[in-house]
């Protein structure tokens, strides 16, 4: 898996495109940050720096930016990303147990990735489709009115198939 | 549309000029609303809530943001909005670490303060606490979140006052944290150490790196021979903390009171920086007589200097090579001091009574030991030789004034006005016609480097010489002064920068007022005229004249810019790279 860091030349000079782009627009960050985002999977510090110098902006304004929008993360992403959703319908119904379970099962925090960069796990906001309380997503793949016992179930799937594309 | 408009206020007919905020008006008209996040051109931006009023919308609305208009009708106090304060209030204090007793801001918290004059008594509200770690690792500021209320006032004068951006408002909701990006420790950060992040904190949430332990340790050691060294802005504002009103100079009774801590000797910094001016002036001559590089940019403020290593690395031959006063002073202490007194080096321990923050980073530069020893030991700011005296439960002000001790004690009124902005500048003019000419000018007074405006130009003839000279204050003014000079727009010959808005008097290290006192008067200006009041009863107002220093020079070296000289009191710096790779901790 690319790390993102230094070593991807190519998407250094995409970065600097994207930078180029939006340079003499007002509020240029967020679309430079969806973007990079969208190049890199995620937005490591390097690439944070580097957005700062090429705006004219500080660090600081960057990473500022990056922690207040849930949208945006630090962390990279893993191959298959699980968004559980805590809104509220599906917290009533549960949703805080079936996120510990992931946790438990994957042996991550909210946010973070697992070490052979297979999932990562985060908490989300309303996905809008409380009839189906609780719900997860894994990409685009959607699994509603959850319980905790069908979590093992539902990961296996997805390691199952690592294996055989193996 | 006329430049007035008339408002209610609680009843009473307002005037107030257009585009002024409710606060400002009802300030005008002698109506007091409470504030917290609100400090006067740094922070207004209704974080805290606190100055909430009624003007007839659907909601309360932020005084200190609210702006005027023709025939707005403002309440600012009735038991709804004092409810809606006071729940507020109680919201701020459930998520507040109430450790006071042992707090640095005990009894000069504005939070306290707020809580007491609200009369509050129970918090119905338990908040969470977060516990988060405390960074102490930088030289000059210990940043505690955990104390933190959010006001941003910090943020605001790191970023619009001085253009470093070291720390930003992060995360959000219950997580939100003041911190520098990655909460990296402000040591691997553009961080300058300047210190008016401290001053402008309404709480215990910053505070400088504190020395007072190592200090108490070195007075009890028979062992060592432990000296102070004071600015001059120390003795402009260490009155503060006694109960003498600001702008009051205490030179006498602080000498005695920190004689009476237990130091050997007592010495005043003015006296290197009648020294400095030797140096500084020698050299801005030299460069412009032999074409050097110039503007020639004053070393003295540390704050300053590291924001200039990191934001401009290209012009730091422009910096001048000498150490600043504190260094040059430690400097001699451990060799001319040394030798003439008979004391082994290893045995002195110089403390530094600094205004300032960044001191105490510059102190432990690597490069700053030509001695073979730290030209300075340890630095205590304003605050904390304030601290000791308390502690050692010395009676301030009923002390008898002393003077500073000899062989270095005397200095000029040259020396004393460093402590206020273009005091150097000023204080360079005074010598220069005599290092070009050989002859003094009948300047003295020179008003025109003097006073609170962001940047000062002056031009000057001596000796047929067009001088022009710039001064800058605050690091906003400093960058805008720079930008001009690399972009060739300015041809300064000469450029005094002092990180802190006001100079020294309004450094980081100072006493702290609170928003109360910053909102209604100008503190750099009132901190000033004790300098300049006490440059006009000194007999001796140029260094030149300084007959301390000109013995230095006759006994030991030699003259200004001597090889001695040069390696004793001069310097150089390292271009800063901001956030480098290897501290980036992914």
């Amino acid at each position: 898996m690319s790390c993102g860091c230094c070593c991807a030349d190519n998407k250094t000079l995409e970065l600097n495109k994207i930078i180029a782009k939006y340079k003499d627009t007002r509020g240029a960050l967020i679309p430079v940050l969806h973007e990079a985002q969208e190049l890199y999977g995620y937005l490591p510090m390097s690439v944070q720096k580097k957005i700062a110098e090429g705006l004219n902006v500080s660090l600081a304004d960057v990473y500022g930016v990056v922690t207040f929008y849930t949208q945006f993360s630090i962390n990279p992403k893993g191959k298959y990303k699980i968004n559980v959703c805590l809104g509220t319908a599906c917290y009533v119904k549960g949703a805080g147990e079936i996120f510990d379970k992931i946790s438990e099962i994957l042996k991550i925090k909210n946010g973070e990735c697992t070490e052979d960069g297979i999932f990562s796990l985060d908490a989300c906001r309303c996905v809008g489709a409380c009839g189906l309380a609780p719900v997860i997503m894994i990409n685009e793949d959607v699994y509603g009115r959850l319980t905790a016992d069908d979590i093992p179930g539902i990961i296996k799937k997805y390691i199952d198939k690592e294996s055989d594309a193996k | 549309m006329s430049e007035y408009v008339t408002l209610t206020i609680d009843g009473v007919e307002v005037k107030a000029p257009v585009g002024s905020t409710v606060l400002e008006a009802a300030k005008s008209a002698g109506i007091k609303i409470p504030t917290l996040c609100f400090l006067k051109d740094i922070n207004g931006i209704g974080a805290c809530r606190m100055c909430i009023v009624d003007v007839g919308a659907r909601s309360f609305q932020a005084a200190c943001m609210y702006p005027v208009s023709e025939g707005l009708k403002v309440i600012t106090n009735s038991p709804k909005i004092r409810e809606t304060r006071r729940v507020t209030l109680e919201l701020i204090l459930s998520s507040h670490e109430k450790k006071c007793l042992t707090c640095v801001r005990n009894r000069s918290c504005e939070l306290q303060k707020l809580a007491s004059d609200f009369n509050i008594k129970d918090i119905r509200f338990e908040g969470e606490l977060q516990n988060y770690p405390i960074d102490d690792l930088s030289p000059s500021i210990v940043r505690d979140p955990n104390k933190c209320i959010l006001c941003r006032r910090c943020v605001s004068v790191c970023k619009n006052i001085q253009t470093v951006s070291a720390i930003e408002t992060n995360d959000r909701g219950f997580n939100t944290i003041i911190s520098s990006p990655f909460h990296m420790p402000l040591k691997d950060t553009p961080c300058v150490n300047c210190g008016q992040c401290i001053t402008a904190c309404p709480v215990g949430a910053l505070r400088e790196k504190s020395s007072i332990e190592k200090v108490w340790d070195a007075l009890s050691r028979k062992d060592l021979h432990v000296v102070a060294q004071t600015a001059p802005a120390v003795r402009a504002a260490i009155g503060e903390e006694f109960g003498y009103p600001i702008g009051t100079p205490v030179t006498g009774k602080m000498v005695a009171a920190i004689k009476k801590l237990g130091f050997a000797k007592v010495f005043d910094t003015d006296t290197a920086a009648d020294l400095t001016i030797m140096e500084e002036g020698t050299e801005l001559v030299d460069r412009i007589k032999n074409s050097g590089k110039l503007p020639l940019i004053t070393s003295c403020s540390p704050g300053w200097i590291k924001f200039c290593e990191h934001n401009y690395p290209d012009m730091l031959d422009n910096l001048s090579t000498c150490k600043s006063p504190q260094n040059m002073f430690g400097a001699l202490l451990k060799s001319y001091y040394a030798e003439k007194m008979g004391i082994d080096p290893s045995k002195i321990f110089v403390v530094s009574i600094m205004p300032c923050t960044a001191k105490k980073f510059e102190a432990q530069r690597p490069e700053l030991a030509s001695t073979g020893y730290p030209d300075v030991d340890e630095v205590l700011t304003t605050r904390e030789l304030a601290e000791m005296i308390m502690e050692a439960g010395i009676d301030f002000r009923n002390l008898k004034d002393e003077n500073f001790d000899d062989p270095m004690g005397e200095a000029t009124g040259a020396g004393v006005i460093f402590g206020a902005t273009g005091g150097v500048m000023e204080a360079a003019l005074r010598s220069l016609p005599y290092f070009l000419t050989g002859k003094d000018d009948e300047n003295i007074d020179i008003h025109v480097v003097r006073g609170v405006e962001g940047i000062k130009e002056a031009e000057l003839e001596i000796a047929g010489i067009k001088v022009k000279a710039a001064v800058a204050h605050g690091l906003g003014n400093a960058r805008m002064l720079m930008d001009k000079v690399k972009s060739g727009e300015a041809d300064y010959h000469f450029i005094e920068i002092m990180a802190c808005p006001g100079g020294c008097v309004c450094g980081g290290g100072q006493p702290i007022q609170p928003a109360s006192v910053i909102n209604e008067i100008d503190l750099k200006a009132e901190r000033a005229k004790a300098i300049y009041q006490e440059d006009k009863n000194l007999s001796l107002r140029r260094s030149h004249h300084n007959p301390r220093v000109l013995k230095m020079y006759e006994e030991y070296f030699e003259k200004p810019g001597s090889h001695k000289s040069h390696k004793l009191l001069h310097t150089h710096y390292i271009a800063r790279e901001n956030y480098p790779e290897d501290k980036c901790g992914q």
